[in-house]
């Protein structure tokens, strides 16, 4: 039988840097052997020293997993569709399909990802606060990338004005829970990722039960309260938190990691009621949202990964109007009172009171 | 007036607090420390101060400063000196993400 072999990039090496190539062979033994014949070295690289197929490699037939047939000794057809992927040390149980393979090929190629990498973002549970002009790129960016998990946690509902810039909404939206909306929208641009939904205001009674559940916590809140008090959780849980902020044609980015200062550091009180303007008071450019956005969903994935510099102590300025990149310089506070050498706050507060102003919830119809 | 003693500076507001210096992202001030500057530039922008401060007469505590990028609170606050060629940033927070 004449098959068509895939072979993924880490493999291509050995067959002359070819992404596909024509074995035969009545069975996926056979055609292992074959390969071996046309490229010596292959079989070498694909099976332990008890001359079976290694528990790293999986061996598709036709987008089916041979253990879930007959194993080696599948028989083949002409014209069958062969895969061997193999599925390096990390996470037992996260299998790359040819399917994200393909997917994610932009991402396997670089030796910062590779399929270790890949395999961490599709373990990563990640959570985001608002489905509105920041939280839309976020969610967007990260679900594209595969972040297997990603919670979005929104209780409002699609209004005309979002469209400006909340890019997960269409008009057709309009009236939907804000939620509902962006798990469709995520899950027509990726399937393999498990959206989960949280319709609900985020408050002292849920904060912890919801975001333990998640390893890094991504803000798109647009308020103080909430601010304060996903920071406040996400110390005490001991979860990344990765924030941004936008307003008018300014916007501001930084990565809080337990123990290297918090938002209380940065603000340790906040401005009385009506004194610094929300997006619906003083307007903001829609594109502001995926650079900022897209920042954070970089820091996210720098995190998973763990390559790069995340903006941790730094935080990053930008500036629309005349289009400046600027970082500050930001440090614990030893006087903090959640993170500092003294802490008084060990566990969530009243945010509302805090702020001196209500945290707005849509009305329910 | 520039002097040695007394220099002029650059100060960089974000877009919240641009209709406070007649739309303007960046005003030069003059003073020997962070407070002279500011001082200054409610001496140029009269009301500018009104915003910054609160009653107690110290800088709110929701709005950074930044001398070179450091923040202030850790570098003299409102005391720290300052020389040309020095770049104030003033940021109140922000809370916008929807």
């Amino acid at each position: 039988m004449s098959v068509n072999v895939y072979i993924p990039t880490p493999f291509r090496h050995l067959v002359g840097n070819r992404a596909s190539v024509r074995a035969t062979g009545s069975t996926v033994r056979d055609v292992l052997t074959d390969l071996d014949t046309q490229f010596p070295g292959f079989r070498a690289q694909v099976v332990d020293t008890d001359g079976r197929l290694a528990h790293h490699i999986n061996v598709y037939v036709n987008q089916v997993e041979i253990h879930s047939l007959q194993g080696e000794a599948t028989s083949l057809s002409n014209g069958d569709e062969v895969a061997v992927i193999p599925a390096l040390a990390g996470g037992a149980n996260t299998v790359l399909t040819p399917e994200m393979v393909e997917r994610y090929s932009r991402h396997l190629i670089m030796p910062q990802v590779g399929s270790i990498g890949q395999r961490k973002i599709i373990e990563a549970k990640v959570l985001i606060i608002g489905a509105g002009g920041l939280g839309s790129p976020v969610a967007l960016y990260l679900a594209l990338a595969g972040v297997g998990t990603v919670g979005i946690i929104d209780f409002d509902v699609v209004d005309r004005s979002n469209l400006q810039r909340q890019i997960l909404h269409q008009t057709a939206d309009i009236g939907k829970r804000k939620v509902i909306s962006a798990r469709e929208t995520l899950e027509a641009h990726n399937s393999n990722v498990n959206v989960q939904v949280h319709e609900v205001p985020i408050n002292s009674d849920n904060a912890f039960e919801i975001i333990s559940q998640y390893d890094i916590v991504v803000n798109g809140a647009d308020n103080f309260a909430t601010r304060y008090l996903v920071n406040d959780a996400c110390y005490l849980l001991k979860k990344p938190l990765v924030d941004g902020s936008i307003l008018m044609f300014d916007g501001q980015a930084t990565t809080y990691l337990p123990g290297k200062g918090c938002y209380r550091c940065l603000y340790p009180a906040p401005p009385p009621p009506g004194m610094v303007p929300s997006c619906a008071e003083a307007g903001v450019l829609g594109a502001m949202c995926s650079t900022i956005g897209s920042i954070q969903a970089t820091e996210v994935l720098k995190l998973v990964l763990d390559i790069g510099e995340p903006l941790v102590n730094r935080l990053l300025l930008y500036d629309a109007l005349s289009l400046e990149f600027r970082i500050v310089k930001v440090r614990r506070d030893p006087e903090c009172p959640l993170c500092g050498d003294n802490p008084t706050i060990h566990e969530l507060i009243d945010y509302e009171q805090f702020c001196g102003t209500p945290i707005p919830h849509a009305i329910a119809d | 007036m520039t002097t040695a003693a007394n220099p002029t500076i650059q100060v960089r507001v974000t877009a919240v607090l641009q209709k406070l210096t007649n739309g303007q992202k960046a005003v030069e001030a003059s003073g020997a420390t962070v407070g002279a500057i500011l001082d200054d530039i409610d001496h140029r922008y009269p009301g500018f101060k009104a915003q910054m401060y609160g009653p107690d007469g110290k800088l709110h505590r929701f709005v950074n400063v930044y001398l070179n990028d450091e923040d202030i609170r850790y570098a003299g606050g409102v005391d720290a000196p300052v020389k040309t060629g020095d770049v104030l940033d003033i940021l109140p927070a922000l809370a916008g993400g929807a």
